[in-house]
């Protein structure tokens, strides 16, 4: 198959949300002639499509959208540049060398393809936590849903889910589902959560549980749940002590319905068949500073990279990346040192891990997350015993990506590695 | 003294409000901050998001907004309006669904292209 009939394209985009779209605009911006985005789905937009809710793009377009009106608009960017889109294509796998890489998918259309890429940029997002992956005892009825399917049920495909719903989880998709759900009639009776707090963002738990009175049970998990005729019935609440259940707490709701808000995974099949470095803490490619992972010419942004709380940060992290893949069909090859950032007391990974100081500009940026809720804090950056430089936060919390900016005279000194870390001067 | 949680962007500021002293907010990151904290304590309005049915388009749901923020108390029954409501592709971003939704001149309007 392969050979001199392969179509070449200076870019590949594997995965046309949020993403997909912002990395093939930047790649056309930085003069990229030809960029490919491969898309699974009917159309472009991927989660934006069904998260219906507003709050979306103050950063990035100064404005509060909807995640439908923001995908819309770069789509409406995609088709203003020379980028070409395939949707109901499904990539199969990447092979990439020092220097060739090469893209095979498969769609009804069109059958089975390869193309050739300058650069390759994975924007393939992530997919939630299933029951499965957390094992709730129990019967196996129908009525288990993760949040993310019944928002796609409820908000593109005009499905009712459910009446009497009690939801696993606090993050994100699960509180904004639990407004949802009382929007359309049902009744929400509870929010459980096995953290001590909640994993969404703070102004989630006040405008989709807070507004609409729907009780938030933190530090407690579902122990069981029961099914008649097929369908759940109820489910059994305990209080978790470190985790695990505490005897004698248990109490009953009854219910029809079960959505799971347990977390994200990226999606990193094709990533790891490419034979491509993962970072066990974030399940994601390990990249450079300009997203670049540690196969050469390959890419990665968006959510298959780490979990983001903000599609405005999606957007910015795929414009870098985009703009790095031009560039490096271009020919450009970035050389010299390489300094590997680690994460360490309070934070649970970095992204990226490893920067090139004579790639950074003028500045550096560091995403991370913490391990757990904190009131007045320093962050700081050290290399060895010396410190780099220190930031102050009033609040931080795991469901709340951090971001600093080190200048790059400040990385100039650092001796191999520089490492991350938090210090709570204040209570959470 | 009220302490909040500023919604208006995912930064979520924890804010402080003096009620006693013409609603002076404090805490707020930036001035949509301050006036989220006045607005809240005297005001409280938020911006309604649903979906309707749409027919000839590639799925059978068309989501909407109301183009600017409603008053709280009105959240269910401006929602009760958009049962029955049809719309017929092709849709754009911007389209008026129901135009003065209870008399708040506020108006339901499409938020994707279908």
């Amino acid at each position: 198959m392969r050979g001199a009939g392969v179509k070449h394209y200076d870019v590949i985009v594997i995965g046309g949300g949020p993403a997909g779209l912002a990395a093939a605009v930047s790649a056309c911006d930085k003069g990229a002639g030809s960029v490919l985005v491969i898309e699974r789905d009917r159309v472009v937009g991927g989660i934006l499509n069904q998260c219906i809710h507003n709050g979306f793009g103050l950063h990035y377009f100064k404005e509060e959208l909807t995640g439908p009106e923001y995908a819309g608009r770069f789509a409406e960017m995609v088709r203003n540049t020379r980028a070409e889109v395939v949707t109901d294509t499904m990539v199969l796998d990447i092979r990439a060398s020092a220097d060739e890489r090469v893209v095979s998918c498969i769609s009804a259309e069109e059958g089975y393809r390869e193309y050739g890429a300058g650069a390759v940029v994975l924007c393939m997002g992530c997919r939630e936590r299933t029951r499965g992956a957390i094992a709730i005892p129990g019967d196996r009825p129908a009525g288990v849903l993760t949040a993310g399917t019944a928002q796609r049920y409820v908000n593109i495909e005009g499905y009712m889910i459910g009446r009497r719903i009690v939801i696993l989880g606090s993050g994100d998709i699960g509180l904004i589902m639990a407004r949802r759900m009382t929007l359309e009639g049902a009744k929400v009776l509870a929010c459980v959560e096995l953290c001590p707090y909640s994993n969404g963002l703070n102004r989630n738990i006040v405008q989709c549980l807070n507004d609409y009175g729907i009780p938030l049970y933190l530090a407690h998990t579902i122990t069981g749940i029961t099914a008649e005729n097929g369908r759940v019935a109820s489910v059994t609440v305990s209080k978790v002590d470190g985790g695990r259940p505490i005897p004698g707490t248990e109490f009953t709701i009854d219910c029809d319905t079960v959505l799971l808000s347990v977390g994200l995974i990226p999606e990193n099949e094709l990533t790891r068949g490419a034979g491509i470095e993962i970072d066990r803490r974030t399940n994601g490619p390990v990249v450079y500073e300009d997203m670049m992972t540690m196969t050469p010419g390959v890419f990665a942004c968006g959510n298959v990279v780490h979990v983001h709380d903000l599609v405005d940060f999606v957007t910015a992290e795929a414009m870098k990346a985009g703009a790095a893949a031009a560039e490096f069909a271009a020919g450009k090859r970035v050389e010299g040192e390489v300094i590997e950032v680690r994460g360490g007391d309070g934070v649970n990974y970095t992204v990226p891990q490893r920067i090139r100081p004579g790639n950074a500009g003028r500045a550096a940026e560091i995403f991370f997350r913490t391990n757990r809720p904190r009131g007045e804090s320093v962050i700081k950056v050290t290399s060895g015993d010396r410190k780099i430089a220190s930031f102050r936060r009033e609040h931080m919390a795991p469901g709340e990506m951090e971001k600093i900016i080190v200048p790059a005279v400040l990385l100039a000194g650092a001796s191999g590695s520089i490492e991350v870390s938090v210090e709570t001067t204040g209570e959470a | 003294m009220k302490e909040l949680i500023c919604i208006v962007c995912p930064k979520g500021c924890h804010l402080r409000v003096d009620e006693e002293n013409g609603y002076a907010v404090t805490g707020n990151g930036c001035e949509r901050g301050a006036e989220y904290g006045r607005k809240e304590l005297t005001d409280p309005r938020r911006v309604i998001t649903s979906t309707v049915k749409i027919e000839g388009a590639v799925c059978p749901r068309c989501p909407v907004k109301t183009d600017v923020a409603i008053p709280k108390a009105l959240i269910f029954e401006a929602v009760k309006l958009l049962d029955g409501v049809v719309l017929r592709s092709p849709v754009a971003p911007g389209d008026v669904v129901l135009a003065d939704v209870l008399g708040t001149g506020a108006n339901f309007v499409v938020t994707r292209k279908l």
